[in-house]
């Protein structure tokens, strides 16, 4: 797409719009936002990014294809879930560590990693249908 | 008794593997398998004598009361040393008349598992049980007819043979849980104890019909007792053991069985005498018509059925006795005469009736067995089938029993008299006659049986108490439900049913001189009649049409038509039970919000501008304005993160349908005309109403909240998270969520998939077949050669 | 206020299904996201309406308040939403494809899996 504003703006946008998806990501325990959210945001930056700046330059700027992003995110949110039955307890059983150090801190968990796992599941998934859909033939 | 009853089907698994390592004396090793269980089932003939009966269980569904219960009593006790005994023989008899057959030892396994299935059956003392066994006999004995599956007449028998008495079989299944239902156990002889409770339940009448459609299909009565001539397709073997003595009998066992919980009420009396009176007459006239040995033995185990059906409608004791008697006398001679007409075609080549005479000489053993079974049939004394006969006229004489009942069995035995002369005489004496092969005598297998099951019917004919006491007596008992006194002797001075059995006599030798005129005669008359046999046709080809009809009716190949179909029946699954709660709705007047209206219409307009907007890209921001309000909805009513996720996705749907739509021709205007218009219009209507009916009905009534309550109680406590509906996403619910987070990958592998197919292989000859319009051209069209010429024309052309 | 909610969630019904029969692909699609939204809706009012007050606990506070609007329907939605999203993409590209293989947009056209002629199933006495 030929709009100059469009492609100045794009990279400084995409930039903050990602990392914006992580702090909404990150928040969502406690406020609205959460992985889903996260994900959807990030996956717009991505493309925004494509449709700006080209799809060649986006594929460089995620470095990985996104449907190995959506993949590892499966993986992770499954993962996730295993470590609750190391510790006996059911498949996906939240398990919390409080570190000593920092008692109050509400992110060591692997109901955080599976919000992650969400996340990268969304951005890999739907940046990669819009990548794909981007591409001419 | 569960591994007795198990032990056929194990070791008929094993039977093509004994084929392969025994090679043709095969039916020797099987046969010791039966022969074994007959021995087993013969130790329990003292204590049943004694009148004791046994029980024997084993939990199968305890959560459902259907547990592998065997029940042994008098009548059960017959049937399995029946079973047993005579499979002894037909293993054995199988071995000799199928040597060297390629498929004998799948042939061997079939009839193990029927063995299996059979012995089942009438052990079985649990409804559930009952029915899987009884459609085990069904189905291996769908396999043993069709065993010759290369022949046309042998697949259309046993599809015959299975439609019939598996539909029969889904009718008994609804008996039986009836039963179960209103007698409150699952028990065959707990519901069985106490009949009146049956017998005086309202669905007494839908209970006696339905176990009645099982028994009558699968005893081959009048109007079903056509697949059973049918059957004769099946090797010899299947005939002797299956359409004799064993599964034929079934229905009447069930029936027996039933007697004291079902029987005894004028319905079920008027009903087994008339149907089996009608199958009895009808059996033995088709049995005189016909000239084939087999179709003949057929036609007449279809009349004995029909006497066996007789007689447990009497009801009375000595009828009792008689069917009992009879049974016990028919299965040993049927058998011995299946056997004979096999080993005749097997030694001659034909069974042509008119083509045989005088194999006794060849034959000496076959011929012998032939004669003394067709003696017993006959009813002659001093045979066990003189008895049987003899308590059948003390059965339809006594009490005050109309005439009729003895003309009508007179009638049937004097045919069947006839039919016993001309299978087990006529073909062994007189001047040799002309036949294909030149006649010989089997080997020991092929008429050991039928020489040891006739010779059984004489000795039992002159010692009858060990008849008596042993098998007619408690089976009696069994079918009676009350202790009788059971007499059976060969000669009881001269009374009315000598007389009978005199006019029997005389009325058969009259139809065995004229047996050939008559024969000619009735295939004149029998064979103009339209019968079962063309309407099971007719009724086949009425289900495919019918089949075909629906088909044609929902199966349009349209999209819209499916969707038409769905969408009315979901709107009908929406309103019908609105209809039918009591919840009331109450129309108020909504508020006047400016907020939530304005967001409502705007919602709406931009729902009604996708509908209507020609141009695609208006099209695709009214649906961007639709969602907006969704959007907006969500925020008014206390729900950020859906606000948030639905602006998202609308951005990014706006955005990829763009995309796509703009490859896509233009949209252009609507091309329904006025008629689909007003129908599409009544459907989409129907369903808008029935959804904001629901959804008011759902809103007036009270909302159990105690799922949310739970989550807003432990999300902070428990989960360490604020936002309730993320706790819910990644904590309380994850599994779910894991789950939509793998459909939302595998949706991104299937787009990134359908897309780079095309550009890959864009010649693929598969893509260039879907290309093609091949609606409305032969199958033909796919052939590879064809396509391939296709494919060919076109790179040409372009 | 659910009536009017109720109202609406019935007419993007309607028009919703007036689409998906119009036998045009593109329509189609359209008819799809509609009805998602429709879809979301009814969930959203049947789980009750709760002014501006969104399920989550205050700080200071260790159980959610009552008042709140209702969590659950609005889970099940979050998600509903994402995944239809996804399936509305996948559609498109399938609709996008098919149409590339059969040139045309019209459903009544597209009988590759079922063609005109059929075949005759077999008749009992045939077997």
């Amino acid at each position: 797409m030929n709009s100059l504003i469009l492609r100045t703006a794009t990279p400084l946008l995409s930039g903050l719009m990602l990392l914006f998806s992580i702090y909404v990501l990150l928040r969502g325990h406690n406020e609205p936002g959460g992985g889903f959210i996260g994900g959807l945001i990030g996956a717009s930056a991505f493309a925004i990014y494509a449709i700006a700046e080209g799809l060649a330059a986006a594929r460089r700027a995620i470095v990985v294809p996104p449907i190995t992003i959506a993949g590892t995110g499966l993986l992770l949110a499954a993962l996730s879930g295993v470590a609750s039955i190391l510790f006996g307890d059911a498949f996906l059983t939240g398990q919390w560590w409080f570190p000593s150090f920092a008692p109050d801190m509400k992110y060591a968990s692997t109901v955080v990693l599976f919000d992650v796992g969400v996340y990268l599941v969304v951005v890999g998934a739907i940046a990669g249908i819009a990548f794909a859909l981007e591409e001419r033939e | 008794m569960l591994a007795a009853t198990l032990a056929p089907f194990v070791l008929g698994v094993c039977a093509p593997l004994v084929r392969r390592l025994l090679g043709d004396s095969v039916g020797w090793a099987l046969a010791v398998l039966p022969a074994g269980l007959t021995i087993y089932f013969a130790q329990f003939l003292g204590p049943i004598a004694a009148g004791e009966t046994l029980t024997f269980s084993t939990e199968w569904v305890p959560a459902a009361g259907i547990a592998l219960a065997f029940y042994v009593d008098g009548l059960s006790l017959m049937f399995a040393l029946l079973i047993s005994f005579i499979g002894t023989f037909i293993v054995l008899y199988a071995g000799a008349y199928l040597k060297g057959h390629a498929d004998l030892g799948r042939f061997l396994m079939f009839l193990l598992m029927f063995m299996g299935s059979m012995l089942g059956l009438v052990l079985s003392d649990n409804v559930v049980t009952l029915f899987v066994f009884w459609e085990l006999t069904s189905i291996t004995s769908f396999l043993l007819i069709g065993f010759n599956h290369d022949k046309a007449r042998s697949r259309r028998a046993a599809l015959q043979a299975l439609v019939v008495t598996g539909g029969g079989g889904l009718a008994l299944l609804a008996g039986l849980l009836l039963m179960a239902q209103a007698g409150g156990s699952m028990n065959l002889s707990t519901l069985l104890a106490d009949g009146d409770v049956l017998r005086e339940h309202p669905w007494y009448l839908a209970m006696l019909l339905l176990v009645l459609a099982g028994a009558f299909t699968k005893s081959a009565q009048v109007p079903f007792h056509f697949w059973l001539p049918n059957a004769m397709e099946a090797p010899t073997p299947v005939s002797a053991y299956l359409h004799s003595a064993t599964m034929v009998k079934a229905g009447v066992y069930l029936l027996a069985r039933m007697n004291p919980g079902l029987g005894g009420t004028e319905i079920w009396q008027v009903l087994l005498m008339v149907f089996g009176g009608a199958t009895l007459i009808a059996g033995a006239i088709l049995a005189l018509r016909n000239t084939d040995l087999k179709l003949m033995l057929a036609q007449t185990t279809v009349a004995s059925l029909g006497l066996l059906v007789f007689l447990i409608g009497i009801g009375t004791p000595l009828a009792l006795q008689a069917a009992m008697a009879y049974l016990f006398a028919h299965s040993m001679f049927k058998g011995a005469l299946f056997m004979v007409a096999g080993s005749v075609d097997h030694g001659t080549g034909t069974r042509e009736l008119h083509r045989l005479s005088g194999l006794g000489r060849a034959m000496p053993f076959t011929a012998a067995a032939g004669a003394l079974a067709a003696l017993s049939m006959s009813g002659l004394p001093p045979f066990f089938g003189f008895i049987a006969k003899e308590w059948v006229y003390k059965g339809t004489l006594g009490g005050e029993l109309p005439m009729i009942l003895t003309a009508v069995a007179i009638l049937g035995n004097a045919l069947m008299f006839a039919v016993a002369f001309l299978v087990g005489f006529k073909p062994f004496f007189g001047k040799p006659g002309d036949t294909p092969h030149t006649p010989h005598e089997g080997t020991l297998g092929l008429w050991a049986g039928a020489l040891t099951l006739a010779v059984l019917g004489l000795f039992f004919g002159l010692f009858s108490g060990f008849a008596e006491s042993l098998f007619v007596g408690p089976a009696a008992i069994a079918v009676a439900g009350t202790p009788m006194l059971v007499d059976l002797y060969l000669w009881g001075g001269f009374k009315a049913p000598v007389v009978a059995s005199i006019i029997t006599v005389a009325l058969g030798a009259l139809f065995f001189w004229q047996g050939r005129r008559i024969s000619d005669w009735l295939a004149r008359v029998v064979d103009a009649l339209w019968g079962p046999d063309k309407g099971y046709d007719q009724f086949m080809d009425g289900v495919v049409a019918l089949a075909r009809g629906v088909t044609g009716l929902l199966q349009t190949g349209l999209l819209r038509r499916y969707m038409l179909i769905t969408f009315l029946v979901l709107a009908a699954a929406v309103v019908l039970p609105q209809l039918f709660d009591s919840i009331g709705v109450t129309l108020q007047a909504p508020p006047v919000d400016l907020l939530v209206w304005s967001v409502a219409l705007l919602t709406l307009g931009g729902g009604l501008a996708v509908m209507i907007i020609r141009s695609r890209l208006i099209a695709i921001m009214s649906m961007g304005v639709m969602g907006l309000g969704v959007a907006f909805v969500f925020l008014i009513f206390g729900a950020p993160d859906l606000a948030f996720t639905q602006l998202m996705v609308e951005t990014l749907s706006v955005v990829i349908l763009a995309l796509v739509i703009a490859r896509l021709p233009v949209l252009g205007r609507d091309q329904r005309g006025p008629a689909r218009v007003l129908r599409d219009g009544i459907v989409a209507v129907s369903i808008g109403a029935a959804m904001a009916a629901l959804l008011l009905t759902i809103t007036a009534a009270p909302l159990d909240i105690g799922l949310s309550a739970y989550f807003g109680e432990r999300s902070y406590t428990e989960a360490f998270g604020r936002n309730i509906v993320n706790v819910i996403l990644v904590d309380f619910r994850a599994l779910d969520t894991l789950g939509e987070i793998a459909v939302v990958t595998i949706a991104g592998v299937a787009v990134l998939g359908l897309l780079a197919f095309r550009r890959s292989d864009p010649d693929a000859s598969g893509q260039e077949l879907i290309g093609q319009d091949i609606s409305g051209r032969d199958p033909a069209a796919l052939d590879p050669a064809v396509r391939d010429e296709a494919i060919r024309d076109r790179e040409t052309t372009s | 206020m659910e009536t009017i909610l109720a109202v609406l969630v019935g007419l993007l019904f309607a028009i919703s299904v007036y689409l998906l029969l119009s036998g045009s692909l593109i329509r189609l699609i359209l008819g799809v996201f509609v009805l998602g939204n429709a879809t979301h809706l009814l969930i959203f009012v049947s789980g009750r309406l709760t002014r501006e007050s969104p399920p989550l606990i205050e700080s200071g506070l260790k159980v959610a308040e009552a008042g709140i609007a209702n969590p659950l329907p609005q889970a099940l939605i979050l998600t509903a939403i994402v995944i239809s999203f996804s399936l509305f993409a996948f559609l498109l590209v399938l609709s996008y494809r098919a149409y590339q293989s059969l040139d045309t947009i019209d459903t009544d056209d597209m009988r590759v899996a079922e063609p005109h002629a059929e075949t005759l199933p077999m008749r009992g006495r045939d077997v």
